[in-house]
């Protein structure tokens, strides 16, 4: 392992000035785009500035050999309904978002029910975990995430025995969150997993990547990240957890039934009505490729659905 | 003076219909068209495409009802060009996002209502295309009208088509959606010869109004000639 001295890390305040920095240019290009040529040149010195922050991720590929994908499109392509549902200005509209103070707050079918400062949660081990991640609409990438197993958290507050499933929900503050004055959708967005699928050493819940702060956009600063579902199960800037008996219903359930369950297990085999999912687009590469069953972690997961029923894909 | 506004219009739509091709050239080559950009092409062409048919199909309303007829000499080219952007719009779509890939087509077909619709509203324009010219027009006499008509339901297609690909949010659709039913409305033989009245109603104020100006202009131009 190579030594780092402290002095070669760019310290958190660097870090952050450049990043307003970089939101106030995403924030003119955005406004820029009203003079759609000019839009174009002001957005590209945004990338630009993006790519000379690449930073290094320790490993270069996933488990499978395929490549991560770069800090700029992993920061700069994010589906964040909470800010607008334009993937590309999701990075120029978190400006305002607030990720300290912030508090964690986990309960319900527990012995012991506690409140976690973000920095408390710093005190689990953290680990790297390279991970695909397979969105709903037909694309794909490898990120190298930073985070701690969900089953040490759980762990700490004693799940009692008729704690069946686990319900996460995002903050809600309209003010920093503007996509949630949009009517259209049950705010907060709330997620769900079953107990044992929450307890896999997969699932992971996310503090950073690259070895940085999570971005707000990516969900700061503290989200899930189920590898071997679609992307939508994977909620982000979590502030509550709550186990309990009864599935929980997803925000995306209640929107639209008949297109998204509540497991939403990765399957070439089950078509859904707008987006192919037999295969998919790696972002950075031009053709499809073939979307692998529970998105590449069969061999880990496949055990936990012994009656492969397409309810539990769907 | 006429002659020149003619070639202004003219011009003014060559250029507008072309802009939004230039500018995707311009973000391909700048490498900026998101992470998605085969994507983003597709949306954009197919946005464009959807835009040129409703501002087609809202010249003979603005002509009928607000005897707006400046326009009338360009709708065939932007009904060109709208089918010209369906036509990339495909060729994206088909060519390089699904790569000719005949499985993943057909599955796209059979299970994607979004795409079977799409397909047809792109069809239906090609023999539109074809017979633009003034020889076809000649040559089909009433039918090319009837022949014409068909643009009514491509446009409705294309609404739906764009209605059944959004996740979740169709208010933008539907504003598209209700923007060219209206326009299809404003055809109806009865609501159309309501609008004329109305309009030959609103022209005869404005001509008395204008009279009115111009006499006082005249009398004001006296008074300082004296």
């Amino acid at each position: 392992m190579v030594e780092i001295h402290p002095s070669e890390i760019t310290s958190e305040h660097v870090y952050l000035s450049r990043r307003s920095f970089l939101k106030s240019a995403g924030a003119l290009a955005s406004g820029s785009l009203l003079l759609a040529a000019c839009g174009a040149g002001a957005a590209t010195a945004l990338s630009s500035a993006g790519e000379a922050m690449q930073p290094e991720s320790s490993a270069s590929t996933d488990e499978l050999g395929d490549p991560v994908n770069s800090y700029t499109d992993i920061t700069q392509f994010n589906n964040f309904y909470e800010f607008t549902t334009d993937k590309t200005t999701v990075v120029a509209r978190v400006g305002n978002f607030r990720t300290s103070p912030w508090q964690v707050e986990v309960g319900g079918l527990v012995h012991t029910p506690k409140v976690y400062d973000i920095d408390d949660l710093a005190g689990f081990e953290q680990e790297e975990r390279v991970y695909r991640l397979r969105c709903v609409e037909g694309w794909s990438m490898v990120i190298p995430w930073n985070g701690f197993p969900l089953a040490r958290l759980l762990e700490d507050v004693e799940p009692m025995g008729d704690a069946k499933y686990v319900r996460f929900e995002t903050l809600y503050d309209p003010d920093q969150m503007p996509g949630q004055k949009s009517p259209w959708y049950a705010w907060p967005y709330v997620e769900g997993l079953r107990i044992d699928e929450a307890m896999h050493e997969l699932t992971l819940m996310a503090t950073g990547l690259y070895g940085k702060n999570l971005p707000a956009q990516n969900g700061a600063p503290i989200r899930l990240v189920v590898p071997w579902k679609y992307g939508f199960k994977s909620i982000k800037s979590i502030v509550k957890i709550d186990l309990v008996s009864e599935q929980p219903t997803s925000l995306w359930m209640a929107a639209s039934p008949n297109e998204y369950g509540f497991y939403a297990n990765v399957n070439p085999e089950v078509p859904h009505p707008r987006w192919s999912q037999a295969k998919e687009r790696r972002i950075g590469e031009i053709s499809r490729r073939d979307t692998l069953l529970f998105n590449g972690y069969a061999d880990e997961v496949a055990s936990l659905y012994p009656d492969m029923s397409p309810s539990i894909f769907f | 003076m006429k002659r020149l506004r003619r070639i202004g219009i003219q011009l003014l739509t060559h250029t507008a219909a072309l802009t939004p091709m230039g500018l995707l050239l311009f973000d391909w080559y700048q490498n900026d068209l998101t992470a998605n950009p085969i994507r983003a092409a597709t949306l954009r062409t197919g946005k464009t495409a959807l835009v040129l048919l409703t501002i087609t199909l809202a010249i003979t309303p603005l002509n009928t009802l607000f005897g707006f007829k400046q326009l009338i000499p360009v709708r065939k080219w932007l009904g060109i060009y709208a089918a010209c952007y369906v036509a990339l719009h495909f060729f994206i779509f088909i060519g390089i996002d699904y790569g000719f890939d005949f499985a993943l087509l057909k599955d796209a077909l059979f299970n994607k209502r979004f795409a079977l619709v799409g397909l047809a509203s792109g069809l239906l324009l090609i023999p539109l295309v074809i017979t633009s010219t003034r020889g076809w027009q000649r040559r089909l006499g009433k039918n090319w009208k009837r022949l014409h008509r068909s643009i009514y339901l491509g446009a409705l297609l294309a609404t739906v088509h764009y209605t059944w690909l959004v996740k979740s949010d169709i208010r933008v659709p539907l504003v598209y959606m209700t923007i060219v039913v209206l326009l299809l409305v404003l055809r109806i033989p009865q609501i159309r010869t309501a609008g004329s009245r109305f309009q030959q109603k609103l022209s005869r104020c404005g001509v008395s109004v204008r009279a009115r100006w111009n006499k006082q202009r005249r009398s004001n131009v006296s008074e300082t000639s004296d």
